[in-house]
């Protein structure tokens, strides 16, 4: 039905442009036969540009309304989001600010200006103190953007091995996200695709002969202890993936033949931030946009309400189900967390003989 | 100075008069006015399959998985049904990548205005080489079939995103489109390399070799400045692509491991070992970023051209517009890896990158200031190709911003990959860029065809593109930081997401209305190249030479001797003249000081 609206829709649209092109030409024997702009397409046009003006405006503001207050623009989950949120605003002010000035002069201007018969224009070539405004002006602003920037991102990438992170390691495939926990010793064993025996279950390529492997946890779903560091270690087997954690602030490929590295801190628990105001009203309108969709979101087998979890996202092009690679996180208390890894396998006892 | 004593010495050698036929004439032309309208129309094709294909997916991600009468009847046995397939999915957003920005936006925009502007605008009969450039054409035709004729192979066409990045791109087992599709693709961007190098070696020896006598660079039009440097960056980073892409036909094809290594795949491990993908992100990005300035330079150059002329003012700072051109052509050199902050790359490389990344903000900066300036106290002549270099600018401020955010590692972390970055890109690279290309051909137009394009179908084409171009990319950004990733089918598995989806149903009204009403360009183009109003010698009353040549086009421009040049390109409304234009070919008044700046 849609494909059919579609079609009708997209031959409207020719026959519109059809006609106007008839219009078009029509009006132009009337009116000015010069195919170069007169005083009349210049009035007209600059009140164009004014009319653009409000209109670059209006949908500013509007997406803004729409769409500016998604939770994920705020409401980060790990301890280097606010920080970084900070500077998002920061930079997103910087550039409100020059994006309304700028847009302002430039429309203002087009329509200020507008040609006029027997009008002549101001002969102004170059002025060397203006220019040095504007070369040093942003110089000063970026200046500070760049250094801010850099502190924030030396901040999140260097990892402090000293505070005892959790290491987990996020092993890529296509389609799927698998997580693999050291144990009781914190240790991840050695690894390598070559090593992956489908018919023992060692789907991961663990090497069955390091002791550091024996007690090494593989899930499907991640569980994180609230307000413990974590180092996650990332892996692919085969294309690269990039584990994106939008919640968290946090991204990092998996590149096949590397091991790739990201490390924050969780500080929100699952169950806190389905608590949380803001996430409770976007569940909420998403629930009420599910429910009017019931039976095409049934048809596909999917649940038709929705929870807040936090998500892991294969952000690199992948492959066919790119769109469709994804993983649960699970942020929780210790206790909760402890209970649940009891409950794991240990991979030496995973391996079938 | 030395730079007039490298004059074009032999004005009269030229006078050839051989016979030409059908064929040197329209076809295996070596006339560089000939050339110039063939890329265009080459390049006017591609872009209309490459906007159709961004149709096409639009509508899947508005109506996600829902049968379609187009895709039924354009995609055949890759809509079942008219449910468009996930694999033809990421094959349309390929290939729409790879169609606009190198078949349309470097070789059509590039290409088109190179050929038809430097040797008229410098004075000079032809280009250096005109057989050469009659082979950069012909190797870019070929390399456009070749694409084309990719769309048709039986595992579907190339599908790993324009970036190509291997493993994806090197495995056919990893996706279909890796496999014959893949090599068509890399034989076809091997061959577009090839042309593209052969033309901007003809550009560069063209500028530096055969200015007419008084054209200094210092008089050089901003065009000549723009197109003479995105041939250099093209010959600087071009050849690192071909180097990536040869690499990687070996890896696919003869078992080396350049980019592979410990893979296991569909049941098996192979053999590569050693190779790492990073390193073909270094390789693809160092051509890859320059690549978005040898899109927007020419434009640029174009736009600045179009706003002094019809504001009938001189362009405001005319060295610092060359020093900007400069200097953003030396950083884009250094600053491909804020693609690759989260590769897996050393962070501390990252903090560089993001430094040389946000210095190219400043002389972007000033380049927009200095257009807005240019038309401040201007008497602005409304034409089509001044509405459209005014929206460059705008789409250039609005999408140039968010670089700012994007630059910056640490926000990059964030929003990397999502469409954030697609509306950053296609604002500020994009349709800048294409309001560029069609500020050029509205004004220049006259000078290919000898006819007027229609001005009424120009404010039509011109007011509803903006619209729409807004429209479409806009919202994006919010889509983006609300975590939307890029490349994705559809978003039915992520309820996270379902509050997009009304946005994104806009989006796509926006682009699908924005798409139809090309068609009023095209209605415009093609009628008039025939039936058009003709034109007479000056239309827009411009100052650069390519105005004092004769409108009907012959070989080696003018007849006669070639015009000398006394003054700079700019002098519009210059006190102590009646008109308010003086051609570049006018000698200096008796005590006229010759103010440039």
């Amino acid at each position: 039905m849609t494909a059919f609206l579609t079609l009708i829709i997209v031959l409207f649209i020719a026959i519109a442009i059809w006609q106007m092109v008839k219009i078009f030409d029509l009006a132009q024997v009337g009116s000015s036969k010069s195919p170069v702009a007169t005083d009349k397409d210049n009035t007209i046009n600059a009140y164009l540009m004014m009319g653009f003006l409000i209109f670059i405006y209006a949908i500013t503001i509007a997406s803004f309304w729409y769409l500016g207050d998604l939770p994920l623009m705020s409401n980060s989950a790990s301890e280097h989001g606010p920080g970084l949120d900070n500077l998002m605003i920061i930079s997103m002010v910087v550039i409100f600010i020059v994006q309304t000035i700028t847009q302002f002069l430039l429309h203002y201007f087009a329509y200020k200006y507008k040609g006029e018969k027997g009008k002549k224009a101001l002969f102004y070539a170059d002025n060397n103190t203006l220019e040095a405004i504007w070369t040093f002006v942003p110089v000063i602003v970026l200046a500070g953007l760049i250094i801010y920037g850099l502190f924030t991102w030396t901040a999140i990438m260097n990892v402090d091995e000293s505070d005892d992170p959790l290491i987990v390691e996020l092993y890529a495939q296509q389609f799927n996200w698998k997580a693999r926990y050291g144990g009781e010793d914190n240790t991840l064993g050695l690894a390598n695709v070559r090593l992956i025996d489908i018919d023992r279950a060692n789907i991961l390529g663990l090497d069955e002969a390091d002791p550091n492997a024996q007690d090494d946890v593989i899930t499907t779903e991640l569980h994180l202890p609230v307000g413990r560091p974590v180092l996650f270690k990332m892996r692919s087997q085969d294309v690269l993936h990039s584990a994106y954690m939008p919640h968290f602030r946090a991204q990092m490929n998996c590149v096949p033949g590397m091991i790739t590295q990201f490390g924050f801190t969780p500080t929100v628990t699952t169950e806190d931030m389905r608590q949380n105001p803001d996430i409770q009203e976007k569940v909420a309108n998403i629930n009420a946009i599910r429910l009017g969709k019931k039976e095409e979101i049934e048809a596909r087998g999917q649940e038709l309400m929705y929870e807040f979890d936090y998500l892991l996202l294969c952000n690199k092009i992948c492959g066919k189900s790119h769109y469709n690679m994804q993983m649960k996180i699970i942020v929780e208390t210790q206790e909760e967390y402890d209970a649940w890894m009891k409950e794991q396998k240990l991979f030496k006892d995973s391996l079938t003989k | 100075m030395s730079a007039h004593a490298d004059t074009h010495a032999h004005d009269d050698d030229h006078e050839h008069h051989h016979k030409e036929t059908f064929v040197t004439k329209y076809i295996f032309s070596q006339d560089h006015k000939m050339i110039a309208k063939q890329y265009l129309i080459t390049g006017t094709i591609m872009g209309v399959i490459g906007v159709l294909m961004s149709m096409m997916f639009r509508m899947q991600i508005a109506w996600p998985e829902e049968p379609n009468v187009l895709f039924e009847a354009l995609l055949g046995k890759w809509a079942p049904g008219g449910v468009m397939d996930a694999d033809i999915y990421l094959a349309l957003v390929t290939i729409h990548g790879t169609i606009m920005v190198f078949f349309v936006l470097t070789a059509g925009l590039s290409g088109t205005f190179s050929n038809l502007l430097i040797p008229l605008q410098i004075g000079a009969r032809d280009m250096a080489s005109g057989f050469l450039n009659m082979v950069s054409y012909w190797l870019f035709f070929v390399s456009s079939v070749i694409m084309v004729i990719s769309l048709f192979v039986e595992a579907g066409p190339a599908a790993a995103g324009w970036t190509i990045y291997p493993p994806l791109s090197a495995l056919p087992m990893a996706q279909g489109g890796s496999g014959m599709g893949m090599t068509l693709w890399l034989v076809s961007m091997a061959i577009f390399i090839a042309s593209s190098l052969l033309g901007s070696l003809n550009y560069v020896v063209t500028v530096i070799n055969l200015r007419t006598k008084g054209m200094s660079m210092t008089r050089l039009p901003l065009t000549i400045w723009a197109f003479f440097v995105t041939a250099i960056i093209g010959i600087v980073s071009f050849p690192v692509l071909l180097s990536a892409a040869l690499l990687l036909i070996m890896d696919r094809s003869f078992g080396t491991s350049f980019f592979l290594s410990d893979i296991f795949i569909q049941g098996e491990v192979l053999h590569y070992q050693g190779g790492s993908p990073v390193l073909f992100e270094h390789l693809f990005w160092f051509l890859g970023h320059p690549e978005v300035y040898i899109v927007i330079l020419p434009a640029m150059g174009l736009v600045s051209e179009i706003m002094a002329t019809n504001s009938r003012k001189p362009i405001f700072g005319y060295r610092a517009m060359i020093m900007s051109i400069l200097a953003i052509a030396f950083l884009s050199t250094i600053v491909w890896g804020h693609h690759m902050f989260i590769s897996g790359m050393n962070p501390f490389l990252g903090s560089v990158f993001t430094f040389t990344t946000l210095l190219i903000a400043i002389p972007s900066a000033v380049k927009a200031f200095n257009w807005i300036t240019t038309i401040w106290k201007g008497n602005i002549q409304m034409n089509p190709a001044m509405l459209f270099s005014i929206g460059f600018v705008s789409t250039f401020i609005t999408g140039g911003l968010t670089g700012i955010i994007l630059g910056d590692s640490a926000l990059d972390i964030n929003v990397h990959d999502t469409y954030f970055v697609i509306a950053h890109f296609h604002l500020v690279m994009g349709i800048s860029a294409l309001y560029g290309m069609f500020a050029g051909i509205y004004h220049w137009f006259p000078k290919m065809f000898g006819r007027m394009l229609n001005k009424n179908l120009g404010y039509l084409h011109f007011w509803v593109t903006a619209i729409c171009a807004y429209g479409v990319f806009f919202p994006m950004h919010f889509i983006g930081m609300a975590g939307l990733p890029r490349r994705y089918y559809t978003n039915s598995h992520f309820p996270l997401f379902d509050d997009l989806t009304n946005a994104n149903v806009v989006i796509t009204l926006f682009a699908i209305v924005g798409g139809a009403f090309q068609l009023v360009y095209l209605w415009n183009f093609f009628y008039s190249i025939f039936f058009g109003k003709p034109t007479v010698q000056n239309p827009w009353r411009s100052t650069t030479l390519e105005w004092t040549a004769p409108v009907k086009h012959i070989h080696g421009n003018w007849e006669g001797d070639i015009p000398h040049v006394y003054r700079w390109s700019y002098d519009y409304s210059k006190p102590g003249h009646d008109d308010d234009f003086v051609p570049q070919n006018i000698p200096l008044k008796d005590g006229e000081e010759e103010l440039q700046h």
